[in-house]
């Protein structure tokens, strides 16, 4: 026997995860499943629809069975049970041992630690401090994104506006669509953000793949992202946009690059991004022209300047250890609003093991980071955005309590539209029509009604905002704030209320 | 259309920068040593070009540059020539979008960095990092270059971006190259490029005159003699760069070599898509 590795088959096979179970008493045998499922995991075979395997519980299937006939069941666990090697470090061993590649995984870190968010309880107000009720009474939620003055000058007893602030972009709620570029997400799918963003009057990131030329006409409602590959930057993707961001980092995936592969470089994804088709659009890791604040500061300022100083322009980075150290850099550097991205932010793709693993809580994030721009002075000049894993008006409410002035969402909008996070995003087959280039697949989305999806689903959280608002008997979402006395801890560890500078549960005002 | 020329504090209609601008016809000079602060800061310098531009001049020549940075960012106007003397700082010609830039010196760090169109020629030195992210148009250096040049430069259809040094360049030449063509001619007779080069490129071209041993290419980078394609391009570069130069290039094509990617999906099998 010779020493090379084997030429005989690697793999294992693994057992399925989920098996889509059908009731023959009901099912029409009208195919419809079998011809939606993307990942062909139904097939028609001697007259019935069977399972075929690799089902990845998208839940396709089942909303489209006119008989309503389908239920995705999780297999039970197979093998033998064990406290410590869970199934899926198995089966992660097994795969590995097969193929030799990194894990590629996609959405956000799917671990079952639970979220800080759930540890925490809202005030209300009692007796000494009179409720609002918001559907009679006013409640502000209007936000405004971009640079403060930090002070009011008054002169001969009236306020002046300062013309040399950058211009501030108003926005009807505290809430922005995170970056998800063309390219990661359909044409479809991109199109019913931006349309959604408009009709919310709210903001929509870009992500890193330049613009179509069909969405410029939502320009005043985008924020056009300047990511480490630089793909398709143009003078009017700087020029004609509400704001610009740098993207730094994403909470999916700290301190990694980005990487379309060459499968999703389709005719319109090379021309938005200005590459060849079918080649990997890579993202370098860093950008090679910022290895410090100081060389940050640099391209903030050469954006102001391209932009002549009408736009507000920003910085995103991942939630990590040091964040708080780092936003102040950041807003030394010039940035006008920062973006703190946690750990359980979403992704087109990242590999599993810095997506599960690295990164911050962002609620621990925004405190952190509230924390340290107060105490240098410079939080009431910046616009600070967090999000990463907000996925309720719940989440939302509490993320502005610990410091931050507007949440960005990106996976609750893409629920709206059909996704069921089941974390194919990189395999590019959505069967939703939303993380794929298929034409078949992408034809599935209605842009109009995915738009009005979100749109109603956002409102429904803005009233729910109100509500809360009201209860607190706060009349404006610039109150909520930072304001962490409204907010208690019930966690485990009462270390995490410590750092974020909120209170125990039973712990009162003074 | 509201001028500001300064981040804080200009009114609308701004003169900072008036004593050093005069204009005749379509020729607009900027005298940077008329200006009554000295050094002129970048913002007031930005301005006054952008005024000039907006009042159509297809001709801006600036005298006493001092630093200062992010010179003609985004500038647009087809047809446009700056000429610059003294040392423009980092970030020149940043976004640039058509217009022609001539240094009469040399340039800092990030010149053209992401520049769609256009051409940027320096008389003397480029630094690190020059023509980053670059989708098209021309940079042309007489002398040497830093680190980190010709970074993810990338084309598409029409739009090729073309380099060629003169001199040498420094490590991770062309790392992430996507697209386009570095040349580098090594004329200063010493060894032509350093480590790294063309670390992780997967698409695109550089050509170098004189030796190039395995040991200091990148991952993904190959090596190999030029075809005569090749041979056409790097023709066609060199007598860009005797126009803009005046200098004697040899063209004996057996004296380069040609780096290559030696894929265009390096990652293509790298990860693992398994549902675990």
């Amino acid at each position: 026997m010779s020493d090379t590795p084997s030429t005989k088959r690697l793999d294992h096979r693994l057992p399925e995860r989920f098996v889509p179970t059908i009731n023959y008493d009901l099912c029409r045998v009208c195919r419809r499943c079998v011809n939606d499922c993307s990942y062909q995991a139904l097939e028609f075979r001697e007259s019935k629809v069977v399972s075929s395997g690799g089902c990845v519980a998208c839940g396709r299937c089942i909303a489209v069975c006119p008989a309503n006939c389908i239920e995705v069941r999780p297999v039970p666990p197979q093998f033998a049970p064990h406290g410590n090697w869970s199934e899926r470090s198995r089966r992660s061993i097994l795969a590995q041992a097969s193929s030799g590649g990194v894990l590629l995984s996609s959405c956000g870190a799917d671990d079952e630690h639970p979220a800080i968010f759930d540890d925490l309880l809202l005030d209300a107000a009692q007796v000494t401090n009179p409720s609002i009720d918001p559907l009679r009474e006013p409640v502000e939620t209007v936000t405004y994104l971009g640079r403060r003055p930090g002070r009011l000058e008054v002169c001969d007893g009236k306020v002046m506006i300062r013309e040399d602030d950058t211009p501030l972009i108003r926005m009807d709620m505290p809430l922005m669509f995170g970056h998800i570029s063309l390219g990661s997400i359909s044409y479809n799918a991109q199109k019913a953000l931006f349309m959604a963003a408009k009709e919310l009057n709210i903001v929509a990131g870009s992500g890193e793949g330049g613009l179509h030329p069909d969405f410029y006409q939502y320009a005043d409602r985008i924020c056009s992202e300047v990511a480490s590959g630089r793909f398709g930057i143009k003078p009017e993707y700087l020029k004609g946009v509400a704001a610009v961001e740098i993207k730094i980092g994403q909470g999916a995936k700290p301190g990694h690059g980005g990487h379309l592969p060459g499968e999703k470089v389709t005719t319109m994804i090379s021309e938005t991004r200005m590459i060849p088709r079918g080649t990997d659009a890579l993202s370098p890791y860093p950008h090679h022209d910022i290895y410090s604040i100081e060389d940050l500061a640099q391209l903030i300022s050469v954006l102001k300047e391209s932009t002549e100083y009408r736009l507000p322009v920003g910085v995103k980075i991942a939630a990590v250890h040091n964040v708080g150290a780092i936003a102040s850099g950041l807003v030394r550097a010039g940035a006008d609003f920062l973006t703190v991205d946690g750990y359980k932010g979403g992704t087109g793709a990242a590999p599993r093991v810095i997506r599960d693993h690295a990164g911050l809580p962002v609620e621990v994030a925004i405190a952190a980071v509230d924390k340290r721009l107060t105490q240098e002075g410079l939080r009431n000049r910046v616009t600070v955005c967090a999000g990463g894993g907000i996925r309720s008006s719940a989440d939302m409410i509490k993320a502005l309590a610990l410091g931050a002035d507007v949440v960005m969402v990106s996976t609750s909008a893409m629920i709206a539209m059909g996704c069921r996070v089941c974390q194919q995003c990189h395999r590019g087959l959505c069967s939703w029509g939303i993380a794929t280039q298929r034409d078949d697949l992408t034809a599935r989305l209605d842009s109009n009604v995915a738009a009005a999806r979100i749109v109603h689903l956002f409102r429904a959280w803005n009233e729910e905002l109100k509500e809360v608002l009201g209860a607190m008997g706060i009349d404006a979402v610039e109150s909520l704030v930072g304001n962490r006395d409204r907010l208690r801890y019930r966690g485990p560890n009462p270390k995490i209320a410590e750092v974020m500078n909120v209170k125990h549960i039973g712990e009162g005002w003074g | 259309m509201k001028d500001v020329c300064k981040p804080k504090g200009h009114s609308h209609e701004c003169d900072c920068g008036k004593e050093c601008l005069s204009v005749i016809g379509d020729r607009a000079v900027i005298d940077l040593h008329l200006s009554p602060t000295q050094p002129m800061h970048y913002t007031t310098l930005n301005c006054v070009m952008r005024k000039a531009m907006r009042r159509g001049c297809l001709s801006i020549e600036l005298r006493g540059v001092m630093g200062q940075r992010y010179l003609a960012s985004t500038a647009s106007a087809p047809g446009l020539y700056i000429a610059v003397h003294g040392t423009p700082g980092n970030d020149l010609g940043a976004f640039l979008n058509g217009p022609t830039i001539e240094v009469f010196g040399n340039a800092q760090d990030m010149t053209g960095n992401t520049m769609n169109s256009g051409k940027i020629v320096v008389h003397g030195n480029a630094w690190d990092v020059t023509g980053l992210a670059a989708r098209g148009g021309q940079i042309l250096v007489k002398g040497d270059t830093g680190y980190r040049v010709g970074i993810h430069m990338k084309e598409f259809g029409e739009s090729r971006p073309t380099m060629v040094i003169g001199g040498t360049a420094k490590d991770y030449l062309g790392e992430y190259m996507a697209g386009g063509t570095i040349l580098v001619l090594g004329l200063n007779g010493i060894v032509p490029v350093g480590r790294s080069l063309g670390a992780g490129m997967h698409g695109g071209r550089i050509f170098v005159r004189g030796k190039v041993s395995p040991e200091q290419l990148g991952p993904g980078a190959a090596l190999s003699s030029l075809n005569p394609e090749d041979e056409k391009e790097v023709r066609m570069l060199i007598s860009d760069f005797v126009k803009a130069f005046g200098t004697d290039v040899p063209d004996d094509m057996s004296e380069y070599v040609k780096i290559a990617p030696s894929s265009s999906r390096p990652f293509s099998g790298y990860y693992d898509k398994t549902n675990v």
